[in-house]
């Protein structure tokens, strides 16, 4: 405990950053996903992970989290495996990887963020539904707890993975496409609890795909495309000589 | 009608075959009901299929080793080889890459071919015949008796108090897998320990309706109690009722004529309280779709009414 507070200010200190990324390559099969990435994330960050479709985006966060097979490299956790330090971590999957027409609601969803800290067999109670309440009243849908999860709009499928990201009251959030296809509403309520815990000095990485807003709302971005091609301040990064690097290729839209 | 059916209802608990006949198709509907909803929602149906064709072999070797129709012997080869095909599909899909469906059909086929090849080898040499193993096929629930029902019992609560103290673990992976994973779930071992039940209920279910015929019972119950409920709990226990229930009608309807097997009434059965489900629940159901989309296109007005309406509430719920 001392070492992380003494650390926090030096912000070179490998050791204590929220995720360290170490030689990474990631191999399906035999195509390459992701190769040799050595990548920190820095603490109290919005962070953006951008490429083009197949650059490793999705395979990148669920490294970190062991949840694709790692070829070769390694991923630390505040200076810890992943394994050792899950519940600092809140994680988002993109909207489209579950089955929306699975019988529960929304507050039941939300609930699932806290079987991490439950743990085996103990099970949800008046405590976790409370809490999971809560959450789903941040993300502005109180109002629709009891509703199934299939009759939800696809933003307000999206508020409810936030919501249970939420519940899981971890330090850093990693997120798969949370802005992707959402209404109005609900980006500008995603970011709103984002920047909310970025004041609490929490972590976001978020990949994102519309690079016309990737400086309006983020600290931090990185490239890659398999390879890393630049991370760092939006400012220094975030240029158009590195966005062809990445993309290959002229991005079509333009970049202010 | 009433004087038909009362003699029938009336001999589940006055005949002794009917009683036990009903019970053991009970236990497998109870069972299969509730495992079933995993099965359909992780959309797992052809893999309930394998496991149940691949039990066929097992059934054959354990009586070619064993020489002895001692039911627990066969029951434990079904179990083996059952397992077995399932591990191999899982072995197959994840180092080839040939996808789910074409591995399930390769075990699926190669296992049963194997159960039908030994079977009749079995019958060519005799005793098998008399022993009657084919009954596996399609099952032969009138023959059980009081001790199978009391085995059955037994396996049909240990799947059953798995299912309930894993439960939030495996609706957790089944949603949501890789959020699941994340959490620190190991999916594997779940995915192992719920097939592990699967390969249960399909031991109790050779008994009563046979390999042939046991997917419907893992299918059937599910795909209908989700019909009617938009929660997991209450679908399970509406599946298993529905399961049961289609067990003792079953076996009632096929006592009623004299050879009528019972597994196939079974199916039919419960075919039939899917049929009802699938057009006359009210939320899902064909019939109330159909006539709500009718009254939408009769009156757009409203429509467009409600829809504001629920933007309001939307605004409202942000403050």
């Amino acid at each position: 405990m001392m070492e992380h507070k003494s650390s926090n200010k030096k912000s070179g200190d490998t050791k204590d950053s929220p995720v360290v990324i170490r030689n990474l390559s990631v191999t399906y099969r035999t195509e390459p996903a992701l190769w040799n990435i050595d990548l920190d994330f820095p603490e109290g960050k919005m962070i953006a992970i951008v490429g083009p479709n197949g650059a490793g985006k999705s395979t990148l966060i669920k490294a970190v989290m062991g949840l694709v097979p790692i070829t070769a490299g390694k991923v630390s956790v505040y200076g810890k495996p992943y394994s050792k330090n899950r519940d600092k971590v809140a994680y988002v999957p993109q909207r489209g990887s579950v089955d929306w027409d699975f019988p529960t609601d929304a507050l039941d969803v939300v609930e699932m963020g806290l079987y991490g800290k439950l743990g085996w067999f103990r099970r949800p109670n008046s405590k976790t539904r409370g809490l999971a309440r809560e959450c789903l009243d941040k993300v502005g849908l109180s109002g629709y707890a009891d509703r199934q999860i299939g009759q939800l709009s696809g933003g307000q499928q999206q508020r409810v993975f936030v919501a249970r990201a939420l519940a899981q009251d971890a330090q850093i959030y990693l997120m798969d496409e949370p802005l992707n296809g959402v209404d109005a509403t609900t980006e500008e309520t995603i970011l709103r609890i984002l920047e909310n815990l970025r004041k609490q000095g929490k972590t976001i990485v978020m990949v994102h795909h519309d690079l016309r807003t990737v400086d309006r709302y983020f600290d931090w971005v990185v490239m890659i495309n398999r390879n890393l091609i630049a991370a760092g301040p939006i400012k220094e990064i975030f240029t158009k000589a590195n966005l062809d690097r990445a993309y290959q290729e002229k991005p079509r839209m333009s970049i202010q | 009608m009433i004087e038909e059916i009362l003699p029938v209802f009336l001999g589940l608990f006055t005949d002794y075959t009917l009683r036990y006949v009903a019970l053991g198709s009970a236990i497998l509907g109870i069972t299969s009901g509730a495992l079933g909803c995993f099965t359909v929602l992780r959309r797992q149906s052809l893999f309930g299929d394998a496991l149940a064709h691949a039990a066929l072999p097992g059934i054959g070797f354990a009586y070619l080793f064993a020489g002895t129709k001692s039911s627990l012997l066969l029951v434990l080869g079904a179990a083996i080889f059952a397992w077995f095909a399932g591990i191999i599909t899982l072995a197959i899909t994840s180092t080839t890459r040939i996808k789910q469906d074409a591995a399930l059909g390769i075990t699926l086929s190669v296992f049963f071919g194997l159960g039908i090849v030994l079977l009749t080898f079995l019958q060519s040499i005799g005793g098998a015949s008399q022993g009657g193993l084919d009954r596996f096929l399609f099952g032969q629930a009138a023959a059980l008796i009081e001790s199978d029902v009391i085995n059955l019992g037994i396996l049909a609560v240990m799947c059953l108090t798995v299912l309930v103290v894993f439960y939030k673990e495996f609706k957790i992976t089944t949603f949501d897998s890789s959020f699941g994973q994340s959490l620190g779930f190991p999916i594997k071992y779940l995915n192992a320990l719920l097939t592990s039940v699967i390969v249960v209920a399909v031991v109790i279910g050779l008994h009563t309706v046979g390999v042939v015929l046991m997917v419907s019972m893992l299918i059937a119950p599910a795909a209908a109690a989700k019909q009617w409920t938009l929660n997991l709990k209450s679908m399970m226990v509406l599946s298993a009722i529905f399961g049961g229930l289609s067990g003792i009608v079953g076996s009632m309807i096929s006592s009623t004529a004299e050879g009528m097997s019972t597994g196939p009434v079974i199916v039919i059965t419960i075919t039939a309280i899917l049929g009802i489900s699938l057009l006359f629940s009210p939320k899902q159901g064909y019939l109330f779709k159909y006539l709500r989309n009718q009254r939408k296109t009769q009156r757009p007005l409203d429509a467009i009414k409600t829809f504001s309406d629920t933007e309001k509430e939307n605004h409202g719920n942000l403050q």
